[in-house]
């Protein structure tokens, strides 16, 4: 049976281009980039060739790029040299709706580490309210950690905007970018974000590799000690395949970013209008204003997700849920949650998140299959309609 | 991604007996669509034999509690009430060659929409746990009474087992303490039952029982009760039997009954099985 992915916010497939770039570093070009010979020195150069073509979709310098093992190493290097920096400030401003990245090192910050954190809320949009953003950063705050666009959602918080509050309080700026990098425009040499978390597998090239924008400036605490790889910010010898795969995707992420956000968009909302078309009860959780092209979570009222992704996947479709039982905690998505989604509905939400890999006939094949699925399992549910008997009948 | 057995997936795919029946005359009803799982049960009983004619289920949740529903509709369809009433929530999940342990309460939930529809058939109108208990976990509605049976029942000793079988403490996760004090009053119950069984104790003099008492009292019992607003006091040992004087939020408590019950389980399986708690006023 052929898969149908659409959940590319989890991770991404390869792009064969990615994998051509990389094949020699996995065969012939063993070298160590550091090494004095030229077998291992000429690496050095791919390395370099992929930290400038990282910089260029980012709209930065080489010298600013750390190349680490991924999204939660980047996010934890950041907020933790931003906290030993500047050890005279005790609070962290973030939001409610963080990538567990972000969300468990700020809990743990608080619970174990003595930190004040301010969580930021969200509305039923999953939008922040700029106004409690600027009430919350202060002179106390030492770093400001708000995720550029939501990975459940696809919601895009404006943090170049948070960025400048930040700066006004000499405070330090962190955006997880994971989702959004490769996905929409980013130009950080306009910008004050003073770090930047990205994630190689997310953008079609392989997992395990990563890499924290520092703006140039900002003072660095280095997370990972040893050797003077990454001018002293990250000991460990270079992930060379990974490193190549990295700057080919960004590459062409860049090459394709315009043309490929229009064609995904389209696929995306040609699946959404199908979807909220044929199955009733059903609705777009989050912005639809402010959001990726690729991603739509919506909600299937008076279902369970892990039940719908069990079906999906019987038929070859690939998504994600944010219900309790597909995540092995027995609470649903905190970002749901914190956007007041009905309790009818949140177990019931689906994520479908979309690359430039897919095709109009999958998109249609999901809009085929999906009304039968959902009618399924509410013909198992007791909710959703006239309950037909009383629920204790006296004989 | 879980592990499903293949019978967990066959039920889930073609569930057997979905819907409603309309002549039934026994419902039970168990969970909410808050709980993110819930199960209506409907029962057709032959009343001259309590034979159990025909069965019917509506189920919200995923693909485990949908096969649970439907294996537990399969277990008790010609059988007597009594008959059904032995099949326990660990039948429920043998049945279907097993589940995940974090998907145990859905067995669970299976073996209470039974009880709840027999109890509805009973005139009774709901299982003596969910009336008389105290609420214990109030992200999900459980109760100490359903937890007690459920650690009974499964022979369970860790707060995480007690989360897979019943839900209770997956949320919010201020009930630990709470479960902790159940866990421990029922297992030593069971350790009292079965004297041999737990491990085996030196005769200890007074002064090192008091110690031990006094010791489990600061760390493990006044923290919890404080959390709540009270606390308790060891006044006196007279051989077996603890005194010991609530005080605070506790004097007024309506589960008072229970602090004691929890306090004696705690003493029980920390210091000495034969402990007896007696309240008394400070």
């Amino acid at each position: 049976m052929n898969v149908v992915y659409l959940d590319n916010n989890a991770t991404t497939g390869v792009a064969p281009e990615v994998l051509e770039a990389i094949r020699p570093f996995l065969t012939d070009r063993y070298g160590n980039p550091s090494s004095m010979h030229s077998f291992g020195g000429s690496v050095a150069r791919d390395v370099t060739r992929a930290r400038a073509e990282l910089a260029e979709l980012l709209g930065a310098t080489p010298q600013e790029i750390v190349f680490t093992s991924g999204g939660t190493e980047s996010d934890s290097t950041a907020i933790l040299s931003a906290l030993a920096t500047m050890p005279e400030r005790r609070e962290i401003v973030t939001t409610r709706v963080e990538h567990p990245a972000v969300l468990n090192l700020c809990k743990h910050l608080a619970r174990d580490k003595g930190y004040t954190v301010h969580w930021l809320s969200v509305d039923r949009e999953g939008l922040l309210d700029m106004e409690e953003v600027r009430s919350k950063i202060s002179d106390r705050t030492a770093v400001v950690s708000v995720m550029w666009a939501n990975n459940e959602t696809g919601v895009i918080f404006p943090v170049e905007e948070i960025a400048d509050i930040a700066r006004d309080h000499g405070a330090l700026m962190h955006t997880d970018a994971v989702q959004a990098v490769g996905k929409i425009p980013i130009n950080l040499g306009s910008s004050n974000i003073n770090f930047l978390a990205l994630s190689g597998h997310k953008l079609h090239a392989v997992k395990g590799i990563g890499a924290l924008y520092v703006k140039k400036g900002t003072r660095f605490s280095p997370f990972i000690i040893g050797g003077h790889q990454e001018s002293d910010r990250r000991g460990g010898t270079e992930n060379v395949p990974g490193i190549v795969a990295l700057g080919e995707a960004a590459r062409l992420a860049a090459q394709n970013l315009e043309a490929e956000n229009s064609r995904v968009r389209r696929l995306r909302d040609r699946l959404e209008a199908g979807l909220l078309s044929t199955i009733s009860a059903s609705r777009v959780n989050g912005s639809t204003r402010f959001r990726l092209s690729n991603t739509t979570n919506i909600g299937f009222e008076f279902v369970e997700g892990e039940a719908i992704l069990m079906r999906m996947d019987d038929k070859g479709i690939c998504a994600s849920s944010g219900s309790a039982c597909t995540s092995g905690s027995l609470e649903p998505s905190h970002v749901l949650r914190a956007m007041g989604v009905p309790f009818t509905a949140v177990h019931g939400s689906i994520r479908f998140s979309l690359s430039r890999y897919n095709t109009d006939q999958e998109i249609q094949y999901v809009i085929d299959q999906l009304p039968g699925i959902i009618a399924f399992l509410r013909s198992l549910s007791p909710f959703g309609r006239e309950n037909l008997a009383a629920a204790c009948i006296v004989h | 991604m879980w592990e499903y057995s293949d019978k967990v997936k066959e039920h889930f795919f073609n569930p057997r007996n979905v819907g409603v029946l309309e002549d039934s005359n026994a419902v039970g009803e168990v969970g909410s669509l808050a709980c993110g799982d819930a199960l209506k049960l409907f029962l057709k009983i032959d009343p001259e034999t309590d034979r159990i004619l025909d069965v019917r289920f509506q189920t919200f949740g995923c693909g485990s509690a949908i096969a649970s529903s439907s294996a537990l509709t399969e277990m008790i369809k010609g059988r007597t009430i009594d008959e059904a009433m032995e099949i326990s929530n660990r039948d429920i999940a043998e049945y279907l060659g097993g589940l995940p342990d974090e998907k145990m309460h859905c067995s669970v939930m299976g073996r209470d929409a039974f009880h709840a529809a027999v109890a509805c058939y009973r005139h009774q109108p709901v299982p003596k746990e969910e009336l008389e208990g105290e609420l214990v976990c109030e992200c999900f509605g459980v109760t100490d009474e359903q937890i007690k049976r459920v650690v009974e029942e499964n022979n369970l000793s860790t707060i995480e087992e007690v989360t897979n079988y019943t839900k209770a403490g997956g949320g919010c996760g201020q009930c630990h303490e709470k479960i902790a004090g159940i866990i421990a009053e029922v297992r030593g119950q069971l350790a009292q039952e079965r004297p041999d069984v737990s491990r085996a104790r030196r005769p200890m003099t007074n002064i090192q029982k008091i110690t031990m008492i006094q010791e489990v009292v600061e760390k493990e019992i006044r923290p919890m009760l404080q959390q709540d607003g009270g606390d308790v006091e060891l006044v006196d040992l007279d051989g077996n039997r603890v005194l010991l004087a609530l005080r605070g939020i506790c004097t007024s408590c309506p589960s008072a009954g229970l602090t004691k019950a929890g306090i004696e389980g705690k003493l029980k399986e920390l210091v000495d099985p034969d402990l007896v708690v007696e309240e008394v006023a400070g």
